[in-house]
This record gives structure tokens, C-alpha cells and sequence, in this order.
């Protein structure tokens, strides 16, 4: 088994209303940051989990946002490995 | 009236909506989230608060309770539910009702009164009101903003699943009466089979002349007739 | 070697030795800590050897301002402290009163200025999360909190960032716990500019019975670490409070504790539980100077010494030295002394609420307050002379040449000139300082817990206890302008207008908690503001019969070498025997009749209408009459009484024209008219904003009129109908001898309601 470091991003669904992302967007418009076309807000979860491969790493984590992690209502998200923090031994 | 009040860690409208099923003659009983039957009751509430400090999303985490399972197999089984603010929160995460509770248009937690406009008279929960009613209760959330696709919001309206709307005093469902953004003014809704009740508004906080409310007991005696229709509690 | 058991004890051998890698104790380490040579020569008597560095930071933490009062213990001793309803007073977590039915009320106000300066939202968030400590601790379940606060002017960014920050997260925190906020006070003035001034104050209820106490009694019992797990958060925040802000402070963001309301909700509900187990003996939180002040503090007070082993604490992060552990300020923890074989019930009531207990040490027989590193001892101090025998001084005090002058200025010109009333009128209704302060209040729950009967926005706030027929009443406040200008007199306006609200609201006012925010009592005419406000202060607790059970002290508070306003709140509570006699400050009905109880005068100094219109912080305060003041409360609490009141309303800030006003506007659902005469033989300015104390502004039934005019009489209090309520559409109009004044309602509802919600309109992060 290894342990492997998973960044999870939560992101708004497209076209949600996202009042966070425009008060960003609005307040770098006030800072004169005018090529900002957009802004959305979401959550990075950072995962330290033990799996056979990156392959099963990411299928557990996959499993978890739809179970908990994400709101399929409201909330898309996306998963990276991002590398194998260390090997362990299990028994 | 048995009342099952749900309490995970975090909720702390729990000992209000105790006090309230007293008041209107029911007999309420705490359930801890670590529970795993809700016993012999006639009806279950999820009180208001911040289970699990709101932490992950208001109510996800509350959904994976122990205690959750039970609630959803006496709403399966056609036994009352009333979700009040985060109590709506779960009962919208967990699936018992649809859509979902986002931040509030303002990005800032909201505690007022606010007016709704009674929708459905035929309900479980409302059959005490008036078509039409403007009642007064408070509203304390920060993530009331009710959302759901256009299909589901059709649904809801087309069978009279939304119970309560935010208006004016004038009861008009203008924007500037929605105090969280809430996709068609709706602050209160059912579910499919007129069992399971969601609400953001506090109809505990109004049931007594001091609180500057009692338009919430309507919503409570409406519950009670309809478990003891021969009027035993 | 003997220990004696009274706290003085003497000392073990040399057993206490430096750890590996402490840094050497050199003149400049004590100073850093805070030290003065003195200071660091009574350390030196009371250990009778070279402290280890650990024991230095257990020391500077002690003797901090914060923890230790240094500057200010023998002046708050002229303050009153007793009455036959006084149960606990200062000295402990929170002050109690008996208020009647077998029921007390803990409370206590406590600053978090300087952590709100540097992060705003953290730093009032863990303000409300101690204030609500310092109460569970007591025994009793809080039932609401008031926060007052003070900023800069709101056209500054940099204000709108920490007002917004400090206002959500005081209503965060809060909110979270499920503690309903009923009222407080926010003000805006340059005078607060560099620090802000974050004070929250705390209601808890009770059965007398249930007080507990901070106290480390019967030797061999555990003492148990309960809650959060303790981190680097917060090192040395005690010492932090107790300094004057710098651009360095930016640099201090590590200081600053983060707050976990989550776990403080649990806190509280296991609190409680233990307390009304019987498996405790005392509890305390894990305040300022962390297990360190809890612990020996406990030890103190109950004259037992305590032993801790620092490899005993759950830690957040592994390496923590014991000087680390020792002064963490992680919040939401607290420290509990256990019934000897009693730990297993104790860890299954925490257990039941997700929380964390562990067994850290014991009391002890020989007064000494040891800490331990496995079975190496890092600090051996006597625990009283650490807890109580900090220096105390009595400083110079002098009153500043330029304040002086300011007071002394000439502003008879205000009595003459003919300026636009109206246009004055509505820039003050639309000052931030009169306009609501609903944003803010919008932002906290006030109804959770269905008890809070008057709601924040009027005079005070009231909370009803349920199954009796009483309700009690809070209100914080002070004008911070006014003991600027005249420190005795301020102090004095500040009680006075603290208890005219609660009696406003019907309320008999009892008892006080302070929170005495002040710049460095190091300088003169620093300590001299001090000096003069405890002395107006006391003197005023006296005559109105409202002991002071405890409350805070906040120096330092000063940027780049400007101190802020003297600013001493009062945080007062009331009881009402009768639910009746709750009266709000908004007219109720259209033909009712509006008097005016106290006299006008022809005041103008340090009024809001000089800072708004002349932008002038000037002039005498106006004159405070304690006897005349007393008089008045009594009138209207008889007028309550009897129920002849429609509505009561204090005259504060902006004068009679915006008491009316306020009256007028209410809640702002429905708003009324005002028709009124003054005949009084005044410059109009004085007449309309002046801000003359003791005056209250009531409306009762047209027939009751008369009657409320001879209680006036009975009670020696200067009393007259001076007009009418009307529907709104018939105006706001006050109509003097020479000239009127005149506004639309709408008008001025959209001063009053909408100043600051456009001021704060994307204000700054959220």
C-alpha cells in the first residue's frame, strides 16, 4: 500500500448564482483589474489516504464527493493525485 | 403528539422546539444524533442551529448521523418530518427534499422578521391557515438562499409543494421582500408524498405574544390535529 | 523541607533546572517579557534564585496588565463591590447576583482590542467565545450577549474592513452557540481611528444553588485539560494586550487565536453537565496566559498548590516546549478539577459531547504551583504571591494642557448663530454614529432561545425567564468624546445613561461589569483620565445602588503614540419583576401624547452635532446631576409601574430632535409623526442637539397625561407635554419660539436606516 496526496476541488456549477465570486469580481473591478471577466468561488480539500494505486486513490475520492464531499445539487468537482507522499507497510 | 426533536452537536434551536411542542400540548423527547431508533412517535423535527459548526456544507454533515437512517425510514413510511433552518438544510442535504440551501445573496448571515404568504392550505403543516395568510416569523441563517433547476421548481409550484413564499406586508412576492435570494421567493417547501416539510423561518420563535409573534403556532396545532384528530395529543 | 498550605509557600531545592536550549536569562530577555528591573528583583525574592526562561514567561505572563492589574488594582479598589444581592463579586469568572424566584445572573464584559485590531474577525469572534466562558464557568447557561464597539470614521477603508470583520465575527461566533445578542452600542470617531475597541459582555442564568467556583479544592484531586487540544496560537497574548500597537503588531498575526464556535457549543453543553454532576469541584477556561493563569489562579484562590506535567497536555503539534504549552492561548479549552475517582464519569460526560479530557496533574498541599516535564521540573513558583503578588503601582497623573484647551474653548458662538437646522438635522440623523445600527444587528440572532423580548435598537435589551413573571434588562454604554473632555464627568454620564436606559425599559437597574478601555497608564495624562473616570465611575455606582462585580481593564490601547479615547463602558443589567412593564422606546399610537421629563439646557460641548457639523471635538460635557438623574429613574420606573407608558426613550447623542426622532421611527415598519412645541426660552442648536443629560422622552395616552405629570411632580422631576404623536404622513415637525423644524418621514427613515448599509456596501473582505 502507499500513501498518496489527492487535492479535491469543489467548484459552484456552472451558471450558479455565485453573489462570492461577484463581490470578488466587483472588488477587483473597484482596484482597476478590469480584464477580470469572471470569478467563482469554491474549496480545495487536500486528502492524505492510503491505496493500492493512484488509480484506487482517486476511485475512493470519487465516492466520497459524491457520498459527502460535494452538493451534486449545487457542486461539480474535480480530483487530482497529486503524488505518492510515502510508501507504507500495512498489515 | 409524540415529537421526536433530533439534536446533533451543534444544534441549538433543539430546547426551543421542545419548549414549543409543550406549549401547543404535544410531548416532545430529545433524539442524540448517535441514536439509532427514534422509538414510538408520531412526528420528527430536525431543529435549527449549526451541526457540525456548518463545517463541509450547512447540514452535509449532519446527513451521515446514525440517527439519519431512522429518520429517513419514518419519512418513507409516511410519518411526519419538519426541517427548520438547518434542520430544511439537512433534510435538503440528505435528499428528503429537493434542491439545496446556498449562501444568502447579501454573503451575510440575516436575522429579522419577514413575511410569507401562506401557498397551500391542504397540507399537514398548514391546514390550520388561510389561503393566502401573511405571517410573521424570524429568519437567523446565513445559507437560506434556496436553489433547485428549473425542472424541480416547476414541480414544486405545479403540485402545490411550495407551502410558504417571502412578500411584502402587502402579501406580493417582490425581490425586495426576499431576504436570502431564494429562487422563487420560496421559504418553505414539501416533499413529493406531503409528508416531509422544510422551512428556513423560525415558526418556533413566534408562538407567544412577547416573542412579537404567534403565526407560528398555526403550523404546530395544524400538525397536532391531524396526529390526534379526535384532539388527544 | 516544609510546605505551608496557604499559597506562600516555600520553595523545594534547586530540583528546577533550565532546559536544554533555553536561552539565558540577560536584562534584555526580562525586558522583552515585559519585566521591569523591580519587577524582575520581586521575582527574583519570591523564587530566591534565577528563574528558568519557562518561569520568566510564566511570570511576565502573571504580571501582564491583563492578567496581573498592575496599574489599575488600587484604584479599582475605590469602586463599590458589595450589595445584599451581590453573590459573587470581582475576583472571579463572572460576578453574580441573586435576582429574585431562587435565580442568579452571572455576567462579565471583556475586552479583545488588541487581536481585533490585527484580525478583526478572529480577534472578536474568541472575544465572544471568552466572555461566554468566563459565564458557563460560573455555573450559569448564557442567555445573551451585547457587544459594544467603537472604530474609526467610516470613510476610511480601512475601518469599513474591521468594522465589517469585528461585526461578523462577533455575530458568527455567536450565532453559532445559538446565544442571542440583544443590544450593545457602536461608535464612530476618529478618535478610534488606529484602535478599534471590541468589548463583549455576557448574561448567563442560573440556580443560585449551582454556582461553582474557580477554585483548585481538595488536595489529590486530577486536574483535567477539557476541550480543544492546546497549539502555538496566541503565545503571549496577555503580554500582547498589555503593549501599545506599532506597524509591527501587522507582524503579529500569529498571536492571534483562532475560534472554533463548533467546539464551544459543545464546551458549554459539557460544562454545564459536569457542573450539575457533582463530579467537579471547579472549573475554569483557559483564558489569557492559558493553563497558566487557569491553573495557578485555581491554586490561588482556594490556597492548594497545583501540579502539571507538561508531557500530559494534548498538543496540536508535536515539539512544544513547556514555556510554549504553558502559555498558549488556544481557545476553546478549559481546566476542570475532578472529584478524586471520579475521572472515568467526568471523561464520559466529554466523551458524550466529542470532547477531549485529559489528566494533567493535581492539587497539591504545599501552595506551590509546579510544572513538570515527565519527571524533570521546569518552573516551581509559589502560587499566591504569583497570582497576587504582582507589584501594583499608583502612577503620576496629569491632565493633558491640550485636552484642557479643548474643553475650555469657547463655543458661545453655537448660541447665536442661525444655522440651518434642517439640513443638520438630517446630516446627524444620517451620522453613524445616531443612524441605526440595524446592519449590524441583522447580522446576529436575537431571537434563539425564544426568550429575548426586546430585541436590539432601542435602549436596552430584555430578555423574559421563562416560568416566572421576570425578565432582565442589559445595556452597554459610554460616549467616549465626553470622558475625553471631562473624565469625571464622563464616567459619571456613562453610568447615568446606562442606568436611564434600563429604566427606559423598565427595568430597576442593579448591578455593573466595566470594561476600562484606556491608552498607557505610563503616561500622566493617561493615568489621570484613569484616575478621574474610576472616580466619577464609583461615585455614580454608589448613589444609583449598582455594585460593580467585576469587569476589565484594556491599556495600551494607543498607535504610533495616540491613545484612543478614554473609554470606560459600562455594561449594566436590570431586573423587571413583571413582564408587563417591558417598555420600548418607539411611539406605539397616533394622538398620544409626548412629554418630556428633565430640563433642557443650553449645553453644546462635545456634542455629536459639533463633531458632525464643525467637525470639533470640544467644550465642557454636559453637567451630570447624580441626585436629579436618580430622581428621574424613579419617575419613570413608577410611571411603568403603573402602567401609564406608551413608549420611553433616553435623550443621548444628537439631543432632543433625534430622540424624538428615533421615538418617531422605531423599528422602522411603521413610523409616526411628531408634532411638538418647546417654549423654552434657548438658542435653538442647544434646544434641538444638545445633549443635556437626564432628560427621557415618554408618550402615554392623552388621559393619562395628567397623571404622569404629577408622578413627574411627586418625584421632584422637571416635567411637561410638549405635543403630540401623528400619523406620518403628517410630518416630523418640532416648532420652537422663533423657528421650526420640519422633515418628511420617509426622509428621515432613509437617513436613519439607510446611512450605513450604503457605507458598507462591498465593503472591504469579507
Amino acid at each position: 500500500m502507499s500513501r498518496f496526496r489527492l487535492e479535491i476541488r469543489v467548484i459552484p456549477r456552472p451558471g450558479l448564482l455565485d453573489p462570492e465570486g461577484k463581490a470578488i469580481q466587483s472588488a477587483l473591478h473597484s482596484l482597476d483589474y478590469d480584464q477580470v471577466h469572471e470569478v467563482s468561488v469554491g474549496k480545495v480539500l487536500y486528502l492524505d489516504v492510503e491505496a493500492a494505486s493512484a488509480e484506487e486513490a482517486r476511485d475512493g475520492a470519487d465516492a466520497m464527493c459524491r457520498r459527502l464531499l460535494a452538493n451534486p445539487v449545487t457542486e461539480d468537482f474535480e480530483i487530482d493525485v497529486l503524488e505518492a507522499t510515502a510508501e507504507t507497510v500495512t498489515t | 403528539m409524540r415529537v421526536a426533536i433530533v439534536t446533533f452537536p451543534g444544534s441549538n434551536c433543539d430546547y426551543d422546539l421542545y419548549k414549543c411542542i409543550q406549549l401547543v400540548g404535544g410531548t416532545p423527547e430529545f433524539r442524540w444524533h448517535r441514536d439509532v431508533e427514534l422509538g414510538d412517535v408520531d412526528a420528527v423535527m430536525l431543529p435549527g442551529g449549526f451541526s457540525y459548526g456548518d463545517y463541509l456544507r450547512a447540514g452535509a454533515i449532519a446527513t451521515m448521523s446514525p440517527i439519519m437512517d431512522a429518520v429517513k425510514s419514518f419519512a418513507g413510511s409516511g410519518g411526519p418530518v419538519l426541517g427548520i433552518c438547518n434542520g430544511f438544510q439537512t433534510l435538503c442535504e440528505s435528499g428528503l427534499l429537493p434542491g439545496a440551501l446556498l449562501r444568502n445573496r447579501s454573503l451575510l448571515f440575516s436575522s429579522r422578521d419577514v413575511l410569507l404568504r401562506v401557498e397551500n392550505t391542504s397540507s399537514i403543516f398548514t391546514q390550520e391557515y388561510e389561503a393566502g395568510q401573511i405571517l410573521r416569523m424570524p429568519i437567523a441563517h446565513a445559507e437560506g438562499n434556496y436553489h433547485a433547476d428549473d425542472e424541480t421548481l416547476d414541480r414544486l409550484e405545479g403540485e402545490g409543494r411550495v407551502l410558504f413564499r417571502y412578500t411584502n406586508a402587502e402579501g406580493e412576492a417582490v425581490d425586495s421582500a426576499n431576504p436570502n435570494g431564494s429562487a422563487r421567493s420560496i421559504a418553505g417547501i414539501l416533499n413529493e408524498a406531503g409528508n416531509v416539510m422544510g422551512m428556513m423561518p423560525h415558526p418556533e420563535r413566534a408562538v407567544e405574544p412577547i416573542l412579537g409573534s404567534v403565526d407560528g403556532l398555526g403550523l404546530f396545532n395544524a400538525l397536532l390535529s391531524h396526529l390526534s384528530p379526535l384532539g388527544a395529543a | 523541607m516544609t510546605h505551608r498550605a496557604d499559597g506562600t509557600g516555600a520553595l523545594t531545592a534547586a530540583s528546577v533546572s533550565p532546559r536544554e536550549g533555553d536561552p539565558p536569562i540577560t536584562p534584555e530577555l526580562v525586558e522583552d517579557h515585559g519585566l521591569s528591573p523591580s519587577e524582575y528583583d520581586r521575582v527574583l525574592e519570591i523564587l530566591g534564585r534565577e528563574p528558568t526562561y519557562t518561569e520568566l514567561g510564566v511570570f511576565s505572563a502573571m504580571w501582564s496588565e491583563h492578567c496581573g492589574y498592575k496599574n489599575s488594582k488600587r484604584l479599582l479598589s475605590t469602586l463599590p463591590t458589595t450589595a445584599p444581592w451581590v453573590i459573587q463579586g470581582p475576583g472571579e469568572n463572572a460576578g453574580v447576583i441573586d435576582i429574585g424566584d431562587g435565580l442568579a445572573l452571572a455576567f462579565k464584559i471583556e475586552s479583545h482590542n488588541h487581536p481585533s485590531a490585527v484580525e478583526p474577525y478572529q480577534g472578536a469572534a474568541t472575544g465572544v467565545g471568552g466572555i461566554l466562558r468566563d459565564v458557563f464557568t460560573m455555573g450559569a447557561r448564557p442567555i445573551a450577549v451585547l457587544d459594544s464597539l467603537r472604530f474609526g470614521d467610516l470613510d476610511s477603508g480601512r475601518v469599513r474592513y474591521l468594522f465589517s470583520g469585528v461585526v461578523k465575527g462577533v455575530g458568527d461566533y455567536g450565532n453559532c452557540v445559538g446565544i442571542p445578542n440583544i443590544g450593545g452600542e457602536v461608535y464612530f470617531d476618529r478618535g478610534y481611528e488606529g484602535n478599534p475597541i471590541v468589548n463583549a459582555m455576557c448574561l448567563g442564568l442560573m440556580k443560585a444553588e449551582d454556582l461553582i467556583k474557580g477554585e483548585a479544592e481538595g488536595v489529590g484531586n486530577p486536574l483535567m485539560a477539557v476541550g480543544a487540544r492546546t497549539g502555538r496560537d496566541g503565545i503571549h497574548g496577555a503580554t500582547f494586550a498589555s503593549e501599545e500597537l506599532s506597524d509591527d503588531s501587522q507582524a503579529s498575526r500569529p498571536q492571534v487565536q483562532v475560534g472554533d464556535p463548533f467546539t464551544e457549543k459543545l464546551l458549554l453543553e459539557a460544562s454545564l453537565e459536569l457542573i450539575q454532576s457533582g463530579n467537579i469541584t471547579g472549573i475554569q477556561d483557559m483564558g489569557a496566559a492559558g493553563i497558566t493563569s487557569s491553573a495557578s489562579e485555581m491554586a490561588g484562590r482556594s490556597g492548594n498548590g497545583v501540579e502539571i506535567d507538561m508531557d500530559l497536555v494534548p498538543v496540536r503539534e508535536p515539539g512544544m516546549t513547556p514555556y510554549e504549552i504553558l502559555l498558549s492561548e488556544s481557545q476553546e479549552r478549559m481546566l476542570v478539577v475532578a472529584k478524586s475517582g471520579r475521572e472515568d464519569a467526568v471523561r464520559d460526560i466529554l466523551t458524550k459531547w466529542e470532547l477531549e479530557a485529559e489528566e494533567i496533574g493535581r492539587v497539591t498541599d504545599d501552595g506551590l504551583f509546579r510544572v513538570r516535564e515527565g519527571d524533570r521540573v521546569v518552573a516551581e513558583i509559589p502560587s499566591l504571591p504569583l497570582t497576587e503578588g504582582c507589584p501594583t503601582y499608583e502612577r503620576e497623573g496629569e491632565e493633558s494642557e491640550e485636552i484642557r484647551d479643548l474643553r475650555c474653548a469657547d463655543l458661545s458662538r453655537f448660541n447665536e448663530a442661525d444655522a440651518d437646522q434642517s439640513e443638520a438635522f438630517l446630516k446627524l440623523m444620517s451620522s453613524p454614529n445616531i443612524a441605526s445600527k440595524r446592519w449590524v444587528y441583522g447580522q446576529y440572532d436575537t431571537t434563539v432561545r425564544t426568550g429575548t423580548a426586546v430585541r436590539p435598537g432601542g435602549d436596552a435589551g430584555v430578555v423574559r425567564l421563562r416560568g416566572t413573571r421576570r425578565a432582565v434588562a442589559a445595556t452597554t454604554d459610554c460616549n467616549g468624546r465626553y470622558v475625553y473632555l471631562n473624565p469625571r464627568s464622563g464616567a459619571m454620564a456613562a453610568v447615568a445613561e446606562a442606568a436611564r436606559n434600563l429604566v427606559c425599559a423598565g427595568a430597576l437597574p442593579t448591578a455593573v461589569t466595566n470594561n476600562l478601555n484606556f491608552g498607557n497608564p505610563l503616561k500622566p495624562h493617561i493615568y489621570y483620565q484613569f484616575r478621574e473616570a474610576v472616580a466619577g465611575m464609583a461615585e455614580a455606582c454608589k448613589l444609583f445602588e449598582t455594585p460593580v462585580t467585576g469587569g476589565n481593564v484594556s491599556f495600551y490601547n494607543e498607535t504610533d503614540g495616540v491613545a484612543i479615547y478614554p473609554t470606560p463602558v459600562i455594561g449594566m443589567v436590570g431586573v423587571l419583576d413583571d413582564v408587563d412593564h417591558i417598555t420600548r422606546h418607539a411611539f406605539q399610537n397616533e394622538g398620544d401624547t409626548i412629554i418630556l421629563l428633565g430640563d433642557n439646557t443650553d449645553e453644546m460641548g462635545a456634542s455629536e452635532y459639533l463633531y458632525v457639523i464643525e467637525n470639533l471635538v470640544a467644550g465642557e460635557p454636559p453637567s451630570v446631576d447624580l441626585l436629579g438623574e436618580r430622581s428621574l429613574q424613579h419617575a419613570v420606573l413608577a410611571m411603568i409601574h403603573q402602567g401609564l407608558l406608551h413608549s420611553a426613550h433616553d435623550v443621548s447623542e444628537g439631543g432632543l430632535a433625534c430622540a424624538l426622532a428615533e421615538s418617531a421611527l422605531g423599528t422602522g415598519e411603521d413610523p409616526l409623526g411628531v408634532h411638538v412645541t418647546l417654549q423654552d426660552a434657548l438658542p435653538v442648536l442647544p434646544l434641538l442637539f444638545g445633549e443635556a443629560q437626564g432628560r427621557v422622552v415618554v408618550s402615554c395616552d392623552a388621559r393619562s397625561a395628567d397623571e404622569v405629570l404629577q408622578i413627574a411632580k411627586r418625584h421632584n422631576v422637571p416635567c411637561r407635554a410638549v405635543g403630540k404623536v401623528v400619523p406620518s404622513d403628517e410630518g416630523f415637525r418640532i416648532d420652537g419660539r422663533a423657528s421650526s423644524l420640519e422633515a418628511d418621514v420617509e426622509v428621515l427613515a432613509e437617513m436613519f436606516f439607510g446611512t450605513i448599509p450604503k457605507l458598507m456596501d462591498g465593503a472591504g473582505p469579507s
